[in-house]
């Protein structure tokens, strides 16, 4: 049944619906609501957990890991900054291969100091060897929510669950939250191969030479790689119960001849939807292809959603400085083994909060049409006649 | 005593097998005090333990992958979370109704400099967890360089003494009193060169429910200057000078401090490490530190009542009965 | 669908408003969308949200720059610029005024009804907190939704003796507006 709820309080649900052990966080807007309402569920006896609210989010990072190892379902959320200081972690935690739950409710990055939605903080930990599953709306959030804790104890991988900060984390919408019934039937209990235990000592994170660094790095490339599997699988399971599909690794959208395509990448996905929806019916038609999972990068599928198109315009919400967009860069080489490869336009919009309205959509169709050189880098939307000379 | 029972004392060691946390083989420098403390801390914790180990020396030379000296489970994360580590052990013992007791290891560098946030939030948070800081006083790990416990004056790579410059400048943190201040319920400091001390002060330590914390003074023989067979006798030159003063604080106030009744003079203890040698020189700024460093040991004394205020005879707690492994079941 | 711009002050209650006005649409099977364009805000700093409402699940999720209505927390907001940037040539203003709803119209060339809802409030519940007096004269006006969902949403909300005062508070706020004025729009 659809109810009225916040993003972040439909995520809080679904978490307290997986049974963690122990949550740890830090406060950062725009991910505090989320724990806000964990913390609720706790104090109202809802959710019987440990809530550890930690000193920094370099700690909320290290109380999931220590609490995971040892044995409990352990989950935290964070974003932008929070993200940052927990870098070190997050690459800490994937290599030792430990089964935990993040969301990343993605803003901008600092500086110039955003509190608004992006996705630079997420793509900034994209090589940390965690499993990212981006969410195009609330639904999205919360069945991914639940999944994520599946395919993060079946793959030991750690996974960063993305949602889109305010866009999605402060929208009321209509959302379904499963049972506890339908996540029990899920979600087995917590097992984890190597938990620490007295009785059966094991000793981690240990000083590795360079006669084994190699195979352990090949292990977790391997792991990520095969988790293609189990984030189809355990979407196509978790559907079955609730109904609901979220997209497994690339889904998509309208006229499958279309010869134009528009892959996205999170909540941008229903406004260029809409627009779709609107759209005249002499315009040309659109295919619209959902990225759900960036890492694992699901090359094979995102060449079959691609293939018969002409142009393909990557739509990210980040950007790498000096290199250009993040996510385009991979599809355009993802793309290079298709027989016949569509051109690639690579745009990165909506940074730290600028609005995304339905205009997009003809916007970018006639940019494609009146400026064909493929593979060009560009931050929509820029007013560059603010900007002095030498920064246009 | 059952009269029955006659074992020879020489058998009397291999007779009462000691449960060993932390085995031999590892790859620890020869006279590593660390690696001594570490294996005592082991044996009092007992086996129902699960260990969070800051990056150091300690954890390298512990488990070069695929061996491990640790026969209980082992944990290293980072440099600087170790705090955080445990409390998640600890929270996650607590969820699933476990009485499995966490214990956080790091060196003076992942405790007083780097790791310092993580083990504040830890102890604030009132984690049931015992943190045995071992006390080298710089980065042994990465080859010698100052830490904030390196002891005024010392010489590190990064506090070398010179034309402008007589070693570290600035003073050794207070950390035992600073982790005191987050009043909880035992922190205690203890030194490599009183076995008994140790063990007395774990096992105080693991009895407690709640965050404890011990600093045990370690010798690092290739940090310091002194030859490897030397390490126990320097330790307990720190503690017979007054320089590392060997105390107890509960809930913030200071319950216990083990006397020394006659303290040597700084130069005693000093004078065998090559990171002091250049206070021995012509320089009359040498001269001066040595002032300083006998002022520091003078004011311990001093605050701590190291001179204690009975019989040397009664003690029950002094020098000679800790060296005399007289509390070993106390 | 029907698309909604409310303008108000940090402490207003400004979500608070859209996320029940949202609540309410979904009380009568309709589909709503509630999100507010937060800032940094602090008490007293102009805010705004954005409601949709619409028979269909709704996608986009873009603000709202040309809004069907406007409704207006604080009446010194309709001097700031920007406030009634994008109003639909027909769109309709409702606003928290002590003035008239004729003086306002006529200064701003737009439909505008007035009511005194932070006064009302301030009586009623002893914070003039105008929200939810608004939104009952919204629903008054437009019949967009019904009267009995804003008392349904009210009651998931609110308990005791603060419900009873709300309700009140909604049936008074509801008769200073002439009903289905703007049902057209």
């Amino acid at each position: 049944m659809l109810q009225a709820l916040e993003g972040s309080q439909a995520v809080a649900q679904a978490v307290s619906l997986c049974r963690p052990g122990v949550i740890a966080a830090y406060p950062i807007t725009p991910q505090t609501h989320i724990v806000e309402n964990i913390s609720k569920l706790v104090a109202d006896g809802h959710l019987d957990c440990e809530f550890v609210s930690v000193e920094s989010e370099f700690s909320a990072a290290s109380v999931v890991l220590g609490a995971a190892m040892a044995g409990s379902r352990a989950y935290t959320a964070s974003a932008s900054q929070g993200i940052m200081l927990m870098a070190e972690v997050l690459f800490n935690i994937s290599g030792m291969r430990v089964p935990l739950v993040l969301t990343c409710a993605n803003r901008a990055v600092s500086s110039p100091l955003s509190i608004w939605n992006d996705q630079q903080d997420s793509m900034s930990v994209r090589d940390a060897g965690w499993i990212q599953l981006y969410c195009a709306d609330n639904q999205e959030a919360v069945d991914t929510t639940i999944q994520a804790f599946r395919i993060a104890e079946a793959t030991e991988l750690p996974v960063m669950v993305c949602m889109d900060g305010f866009t999605l984390t402060h929208t009321l919408e209509g959302i379904d939250i499963p049972t506890q019934e339908q996540v029990d039937q899920f979600l087995p209990e917590f097992t984890f191969s190597r938990a620490l235990d007295p009785r059966n000592p094991i000793s981690v994170g240990t000083l590795i030479s360079p006669d084994h660094y190699s195979e352990a790095r090949h292990s977790h490339h391997q792991a990520l790689m095969n988790a293609q599997d189990d984030i189809v699988a355990m979407d196509q399971e978790w559907a079955k119960i609730s109904g609901r599909e979220s997209g497994g690794l690339v889904s998509t959208y309208g006229d499958d001849n279309a010869k134009i395509g528009i892959l996205v990448i999170g909540s941008v996905f229903g406004t260029l939807k809409a627009a779709l929806v609107d759209a005249p019916p002499n315009e040309e038609p659109v295919k619209l292809i959902k990225l759900r999972s960036f890492r694992p990068f699901p090359i094979e599928a995102i060449c079959k959603a691609c293939e018969g198109l002409d142009n393909l315009i990557v739509l990210e919400r980040a950007l790498s400085p000096g290199g250009g967009g993040i996510v385009g860069i991979e599809v355009l080489s993802a793309i290079s083994g298709m027989e016949n490869p569509p051109t690639l336009h690579n745009f990165t919009v909506g940074l730290g909060g600028r609005d995304i309205p339905l205009e997009i959509l003809p916007r970018l169709l006639e940019k494609i049409r009146s400026n064909p050189t493929p593979n060009q880098f560009e931050i929509f939307d820029v007013e560059l006649d603010r900007l002095p000379e030498e920064d246009r | 005593m059952n009269a029955e029972v006659n074992i020879p004392v020489a058998d009397l060691r291999s007779k009462q097998p000691r449960f060993r946390g932390m085995e031999s083989g590892h790859r620890a420098c020869l006279g590593c005090g660390e690696a001594l403390a570490a294996r005592l801390v082991m044996e009092s914790a007992g086996p129902d333990v699960m260990l969070a180990n800051a990056t150091g020396c300690l954890e390298i030379f512990t488990t070069p992958w695929p061996e491990s000296a640790w026969r209980v489970p082992w944990m290293h994360s980072l440099f600087e979370n170790t705090g955080a580590i445990a409390s998640g052990m600890e929270a996650a013992m607590k969820a699933q109704g476990k009485a499995t007791k966490v214990i956080a290891m790091g060196g003076d560098g992942g405790t007083f400099d780097i790791g310092f946030q993580a083990l504040s939030g830890m102890l604030e948070r009132g984690h049931n967890v015992m943190y045995v800081c071992y006390d080298n006083e710089a980065y042994m790990n990465t080859g010698i360089q100052r830490s904030s416990s390196t002891p005024h004056a010392a010489m590190t790579t990064t506090s070398p003494p010179g034309k402008a410059r007589m070693g570290k400048r600035h003073l050794k943190k207070d950390i035992v009193s600073i982790v005191s201040a987050h009043h909880i319920p035992y922190a205690a400091t203890t030194s490599v060169a009183y076995p008994s001390d140790i063990r007395k002060k774990v096992r105080r330590a693991m009895e407690i429910d709640g965050p404890t914390f011990l600093q045990i003074h370690c010798p690092c023989p290739l940090g310091w200057g002194h030859e490897g067979d030397k390490s126990i006798e320097v330790a307990r030159l720190a503690v017979e000078t007054g320089l590392f003063p060997m105390i107890e604080l509960e809930r913030g106030g200071l319950v216990g401090a083990v006397p020394i009744r006659h303290p040597k003079p700084v130069e005693d203890y000093l004078q065998k490490q090559q990171r002091f040698r250049h206070l021995f020189t012509e320089d009359v700024r040498a001269q001066q530190e040595l002032e300083h460093i006998q002022a520091i040991a003078n004011y311990n004394i001093e605050i701590y009542g190291l001179l204690g205020d009975g019989q040397d005879n009664f003690d029950n707690e002094g020098m000679d009965t800790v060296k005399r492994g007289g509390l070993r079941w106390g | 669908m029907i698309e909604i711009r409310i303008h108000g002050r940090g402490g207003q209650g400004n979500v608070v408003a859209a996320y029940l006005l949202a609540m309410a649409a979904f009380e009568e099977g309709r589909y709503g969308q509630a999100f507010p364009n937060f800032g940094a805000e602090r008490r007293g700093a102009p805010v705004m949200a954005f409601v949709r409402i619409n028979d269909e699940p709704i996608l986009q999720r873009n603000q709202v720059n040309a809004p069907d209505f406007l409704i207006i927390q604080d009446q010194a907001l309709l001097h700031v610029p920007g406030v009634l940037n994008g109003l639909m040539p027909k769109g309709n203003i409702l606003v928290n005024s002590s003035q008239t709803s004729q003086e306002l119209t006529a200064e701003f060339k737009q439909n505008v009804i007035a009511i005194p809802a932070g006064a009302l409030a301030k009586d009623i519940l002893g914070r003039p907190v105008p929200n939810t007096a608004l939104l009952a004269a919204f629903f008054a006006l437009t019949g967009i939704l019904s009267h009995q969902s804003l008392e349904q949403v009210l009651q998931h909300k609110f308990k005791g003796a603060v419900l009873d005062k709300n309700l009140n508070l909604i049936n008074k706020a509801a008769e200073l507006v002439p009903a289905n004025q703007w049902k057209e729009a």
